[in-house]
């Protein structure tokens, strides 16, 4: 850990119109590693998910102070190059919203963008991200049909192959399982502990059963703050905080 | 418990007879035209231009009108496209900071819409005296052009509404700029863009106020951009305001006409936007 962390937040403040969302974020997220931000609804925890990426530039009346370092350049700086940013991350929402096209042209999307367009390099592309998310024998026979004919759970793993063949360092899951049944999820908890060998994770869950499965670490944040952060067993079982044990137990929410 | 029953009861004859009042006039315009058009519908109508006799009841057809108009409907939706397609992908997806600005910006449009055609057609024709055009296709297409505008605007914007914040997030999240977010979104409203097309299309092949002044008219088809051009709506304006019977039931069979054409683009445009909603979430 005496490397620079992947993901370092400095001083980090979040105001959306009058409101004051994220108060003073001070946190390094762990590499290659699951961390989860656990806390109750409207504390902030997609607003944190989000500012990794940027992902408010196209929001009215935000406005963010502070520093998101990410692998030590600070991606708020004004001369900071917002797509080569958002190429380090794959961002999972909280419902698989597929593009307009192809299942392959889905994977593909990403790396075209980025200048990929030798056909064998896609290809191959392809089939290494769909294995790497489980889909490969599901799909290989009908790449070409829509990806809006998978199953919901389907079409959430191909959005993880699709931000994984960008080639990021970094997962951000937004409540990613929220919308699939029980089988999808457990195959996505599944495919963040398999991938946290070469990628860092960070997850927004509500759901604490989840946070425990899948992560290492545990930030909790609670009315723009956060109040814990710490080894998973640690914050879950045996909290610090009075506030952390009380949301723990369930009695705030 | 019976004055609930009497409730629905009543409610719901207001609703069948409302229904049977709207699609009743439907059958009424349609039939109207129909029965006093068909018997003055013949192959000629629609595969010659009008031939000399033709005002007072003799020989030729309307081609000359029908292809004037799909010349100045076709033209001015094209012209239309270029120029409003880019305008809601700007104020859709570049302005999105910017809430105020954008929303005057679709008041202007708002309004533009309500605008009555016939002031399209005198500021066309104000447009063409400044560059000194005479009343000819060009003339036309510009004027209709300005008509369709507001349409095209309005409709692509709401449909451009309708695709989830989510979808941009996905597109800027694997680091696509702002154009290859907005070629996306392009691409899932692509029956959208098909009914904008159609609905632009079918206001610009019936309206009449707006060609008045600018295409002119004219028997001959028109062979550039620079000659005058017979419109479908003027055509039976002119035929049902003479004294020659034969000639106002050319009329009816003129609009019988506008109303098929019409018809076949609605049905066509149907189908195409069943067949792009393929990849629609």
């Amino acid at each position: 850990m005496t490397k620079t962390p992947h993901i370092s937040v400095q001083h980090l403040d979040v105001h959306i119109g009058a409101q004051h969302i994220l108060k003073d974020i001070n946190i390094n997220i762990p590499d290659k590693k699951v961390t989860s931000i656990i806390g109750p609804s409207g504390c902030g925890k997609t607003t944190l998910l989000k500012s990794f990426n940027r992902l408010w530039d196209n929001t009215a009346d935000v406005k963010i102070t502070g520093k998101v370092l990410v692998d030590g350049e600070d991606i708020y700086a004004p001369d900071a190059e917002v797509t080569r940013i958002r190429k380090k991350m794959g961002l999972l929402s909280q419902r698989p919203y597929p593009l307009p096209m192809s299942i392959y042209d889905n994977v593909a999307y990403g790396p075209r963008i980025h200048g990929i367009r030798k056909k064998q390099v896609l290809d191959q592309l392809v089939e290494e991200q769909l294995k790497a998310t489980g889909l490969w024998n599901e799909v290989k026979d009908r790449l070409n049909a829509s990806a809006t004919r998978l199953s919901i759970g389907q079409q959430q793993r191909l959005c993880l192959a699709r931000g994984l063949a960008v080639g990021p360092e970094i997962i951000l899951g937004d409540e990613s399982t929220s919308a699939l049944d029980p089988v999808s999820t457990a195959i996505i908890e599944d495919l963040f502990i398999s991938l946290k060998e070469k990628y860092s994770i960070v997850l927004v869950t509500h759901i604490l059963r989840q946070a425990r499965r899948v992560s290492d670490y545990i930030i909790f944040v609670y009315m723009g703050k956060i109040i814990e952060f710490g080894p998973t067993e640690e914050v879950l079982l045996n909290p610090k905080e009075e506030l952390t044990k009380e949301y723990v137990k369930g009695y705030i929410s | 418990m019976r004055k609930r029953k009497f409730e629905e009861l009543f409610f719901r004859v207001l609703m069948i007879l409302a229904t049977i009042i709207v699609s009743g006039s439907f059958f009424l315009i349609v039939g109207t035209i129909f029965f006093k058009g068909l018997p003055y519908m013949n192959w000629d109508m629609i595969t010659k231009t009008p031939g000399g006799g033709f005002y007072i009841g003799k020989e030729g057809g309307i081609l000359n009108a029908i292809i004037g108009s799909f010349y100045v409907a076709g033209g001015a939706t094209v012209l239309g496209l270029i120029i409003s397609i880019p305008v809601a992908i700007f104020i859709n997806l570049y302005m999105d900071g910017k809430r105020l600005l954008s929303n005057t910006i679709r008041m202007a449009f708002d309004v533009l819409f309500g605008i009555p055609s016939i002031v399209y057609g005198a500021f066309g024709f104000l447009i063409m005296v400044y560059f000194g055009i005479r009343a000819s296709l060009l003339g036309g297409i510009i004027a209709v052009t300005l008509l369709v505008i507001p349409i095209l605007v309005r409709t692509l914007d709401e449909v451009i509404r309708t695709v989830p914040f989510e979808l941009r997030d996905a597109t800027l999240s694997l680091g696509a700029t702002r154009l290859e977010t907005a070629k996306v979104v392009l691409r899932q409203i692509r029956p959208g863009i098909f009914t904008a097309i159609l609905l632009s299309f079918g206001r610009a092949i019936g309206d009449v106020a707006s060609v008045l002044f600018t295409a002119g008219f004219s028997d001959n088809i028109p062979t550039s951009l620079h000659e005058p051009a017979a419109t479908l709506p003027l055509a039976i304006f002119f035929q049902l305001g003479s004294p020659v019977e034969e000639v106002q039931g050319r009329g009816y069979a003129s609009a019988l006409i506008l109303t098929i054409i019409v018809l076949i683009i609605t049905v066509l445009a149907d189908i195409l936007i069943k067949k792009f909603s393929k990849h629609k979430i």
